[in-house]
């Protein structure tokens, strides 16, 4: 391997992709080869450094420098000044908006503070696509330890003793997971690795996949040997291309050092790992569906008991594990299970991962302490809520969560808070919300998303979503009524108890939180007939405030479909039998004249 | 797509692909993914080989197919344009992106135009959420998207079009 003195780290995530980083690192090569330095300073594409509000990303080592928003015509000014002459370049510096300073160093941001990084250590710090990278951060170091000197029973010791929890939804300790696959007798098992991340606004798996793919599969042949399984198996979207090709450079390279396959290490443990990609079916995150998706067929679920671990791929004992928690495996060995215990709170042990998103100043990825607070994230980490708006709620854990209102932001995050507050720590979508969003609107968003997704299999979720979502439409349409809400309750109750699988039994979170904590904006369209934020179209009306209007037509020019009358320089009128709601007049009046009620 | 000989090699290849398995039970999936790769859809007489290929019933394949929505039964247009409904996205107006998108190009979701150039669909989450709203064509994420930029977009893809 060469040595160099410097490095230059492009973000190589999605986000970042999209925003032309892989241009950024072309014209970097280019203006370091120009300036002949290319033998010195290494250009690394790494996985997603989580701030993505501010992408593309370069980071600077050794000098620990954080450039934000960087460009492709960037790349010479970066090379003349910083890597030839020293100096930052303060225009590419993220800006405090509190203090107004320059912070050079990603440490000392607010956004990344408070974060401990576990899961997401290597995102960021290492080229994904090279193993030597990873065996340079100790990478493999746990495999080799658990298979020279832990048995089998002591693997499984260590993840109890630590309390790591499940991190794509339910939060089932992993220890007992790997307990119940170990004692069932089997002459072949499987551990599979859960890469469906179909939670809208969730995407830390997306990005430990992208970015340190080597610590999955490295924990994946951890369990594999915990549970005496030879084959594995990870089930990733279709919809993460590049999350696909990454970990297929993993497994070829991990094949080739003898980290997979036959007899690893010297010793006589195989194991081998495939992919299977999904096929764009959200209920495929749910483990009895994506081992029937895995199997090749139709992804609905399958009743439990019995579970996985008993009688799960090909009717053979199985582990599956989310992304997330496969990427803690490797450091609790290696530092051990006290060490990982000693984070977070009494039950929820350990980090979690939160992809921050919605209308928050710092759009990314933060991993945190179990038991921070929701206020620290939002308004630390997150940077508050965009545009100077009011923050509204923020809603957790997809369509299986529900919404959290500003009074219970101080509640310290573990899956049992959230559980009580009527939402779900689910894989840790958190979208914040402002004034502006209608929470029935959002409840029917959610409703609209569970009833497409719903595999059909049981009647509850099938047709009862159905239903939930037809009064929500009713009730955004102004033709709700008080036995709405009451029907809304109970059925939702109804769905929750009887339905098959989890994406049934959690579909109504949305609307039964809605309902609990934003109950005035519910009443507000069914008795008012009207919708506070202003969203559902039905419920606004628009009106010339007589006062205001100075006559310029602007209003009635624009209208398509001429329903404002008035003379010049005299007050306007809206007919309001005619008036389609579209909001042009709204947006074009030069004097704020019409209003939105 | 249309000449015989082009469908012919595509079954071939379909059938090397399959031959090479390792191991097809529970190949299903995967071997639809690549048919999807080579037809650019799946009618009905690709799922009736698939069928007879891995000695499965058609109903099964059928049923496999249309429970996934990354398997399309009606073929698609040279670009396909993809706008983001996840919820970040939708909190931040893609739903103005889409309706703008169904007026410009006189479509409705899941249609194509009668040229063959553009089929207009939702996707649920690319997992891009700092660039919100996000559409993407084919391949390629265009982010923070506004109605405004639906044009150049439609634009765009007329521009390569037929290439």
């Amino acid at each position: 391997m060469n040595r160099y003195r410097m490095h230059l780290m492009v973000c190589g995530g999605t986000g970042c992709r999209s925003s032309h980083s892989v241009q950024i690192v072309e014209a970097l090569n280019q203006e370091l080869k120009r300036a002949g330095m290319d033998q010195e300073v290494q250009v690394v594409t790494t996985g997603c450094f989580g701030f993505c509000e501010k992408g593309p990303i370069v980071k600077v080592y050794p000098d620990n420098v954080f450039y934000i928003e960087v460009k492709p015509t960037d790349a010479a000014e970066l090379v003349a000044e910083h890597v030839v002459k020293g100096r930052t370049v303060q225009r590419l510096v993220y800006k405090d908006p509190a203090g107004g300073q320059r912070i050079a160093a990603s440490t000392d941001m607010p956004f990344y503070g408070q974060q401990i990084r576990i899961a997401l250590r290597n995102c960021g710090l290492i080229d994904p696509e090279s193993i030597d990278e990873y065996i340079s951060v100790d990478g493999y170091q746990a495999l080799g330890k658990a298979l020279s000197s832990m048995t089998q029973q002591q693997v499984v010791d260590a993840l109890k003793k630590s309390g790591l929890r499940g991190r794509g939804g339910a939060g089932f300790p992993t220890g007992l997971k790997w307990q119940a696959a170990l004692k069932t007798r089997s002459d072949k098992k499987y551990v599979v690795c859960n890469a469906d991340e179909g939670d809208p606004g969730a995407f830390m798996d997306r990005s430990v996949l992208e970015g340190d793919p080597h610590s999955v599969v490295e924990a994946m042949a951890i369990a594999g040997y915990a549970i005496g399984a030879d084959e594995g198996v990870v089930y990733v979207r279709a919809e993460y291309p590049l999350a696909v090709k990454r970990l297929k450079i993993a497994i070829a390279q991990a094949e080739e050092y003898g980290l997979l396959g036959a007899g690893i290490l010297g010793t006589a443990f195989s194991f081998r790992i495939r992919l299977s990609l999904g096929a764009g079916a959200f209920v495929c995150g749910e483990e009895t569906a994506l081992l029937n998706s895995v199997e090749g067929g139709r992804g609905e679920p399958r009743m439990k008991p019995p579970f996985p671990a008993e009688k799960g791929l090909f009717g053979k004992p199985t582990v599956i594990n989310n992304v997330e928690t496969f990427a803690n495996v490797c450091p609790i060995l290696l530092n051990g299970p006290e060490w990982f215990a000693s984070i977070g709170t009494e039950k929820s042990k350990g980090t979690k991962v939160f992809a921050l998103s919605g209308k928050i100043n710092n759009v990314g990825l933060a991993e945190v302490p179990m038991g921070i607070t929701l206020r620290e994230i939002i308004e630390n980490i997150g940077g508050g809520v965009r545009n100077g708006r009011a923050f509204k709620a923020v809603q957790t854990g997809g369509p299986s969560g529900g919404c959290i209102p500003k009074s219970m932001l101080d509640l310290p995050i573990d899956y049992e808070s959230l559980a009580a507050a009527g939402a779900m720590m689910g894989s840790g979508g958190m979208i914040v919300m402002d004034d502006t969003d209608c929470m029935v609107n959002i409840a029917k968003y959610y409703l609209d998303f569970t009833v497409d997704e719903s595999c059909g299999k049981c009647t509850p979720c099938r047709v009862g979503n159905k239903r939930l979502f037809e009064i929500l439409q009713r009730i955004t349409d102004g033709k709700g009524t008080m036995k709405d809400l009451e029907d809304l309750e109970t059925l939702g109750g109804t769905i929750r108890d009887c339905s098959l699988c989890q994406l049934g039994q959690t579909a109504p979170n949305p609307v039964l939180s809605t309902l609990k904590h934003f109950r005035d904006e519910y009443l507000a369209h069914v008795v008012e007939k009207r919708c506070p934020s202003g969203v559902c179209q039905n419920l606004i009306h628009y009106r010339v405030v007589a006062e205001k209007c100075i006559g310029c037509t602007v209003c009635a020019r624009n209208c398509p479909v001429s329903c404002i009358a008035g003379e010049r320089k005299s007050p306007h009128v809206i007919d309001e039998d005619k008036c389609i709601k579209c909001g042009v007049c709204f947006t074009k009046c030069p004097v704020d004249a019409i209003v939105k009620e | 797509m249309s000449s015989t000989a082009t469908t012919q090699t595509r079954f071939e290849e379909l059938d090397r692909y399959i031959d090479a398995l390792p191991d097809r039970k529970g190949a299903l999936i995967q071997v639809l993914h690549v048919a999807q790769d080579l037809f650019g859809y799946l009618p009905q007489d690709v799922q009736m080989h698939v069928a007879r290929r891995l000695n499965i019933p058609a109903a099964k394949v059928f049923g496999v197919v249309t429970f996934y929505s990354f398997f399309n039964t009606e073929p698609r247009g040279q670009f396909t344009i993809s706008v983001c409904l996840g919820t970040a996205c939708f909190v931040r107006g893609s739903e103005d992106v889409l309706k703008e998108f169904e007026k410009q190009l006189r479509i409705g979701r899941d249609q194509t135009t009668a040229d063959n150039l553009i089929t207009l669909t939702t996707i649920r989450c690319v997992g891009a959420c700092g660039l919100a709203p996000v559409v993407m064509v084919n391949d390629r994420v265009y982010g923070r998207v506004s109605a405004k930029d639906v044009a150049s977009i439609i634009d765009d893809c007329m521009a390569q079009g037929g290439k």
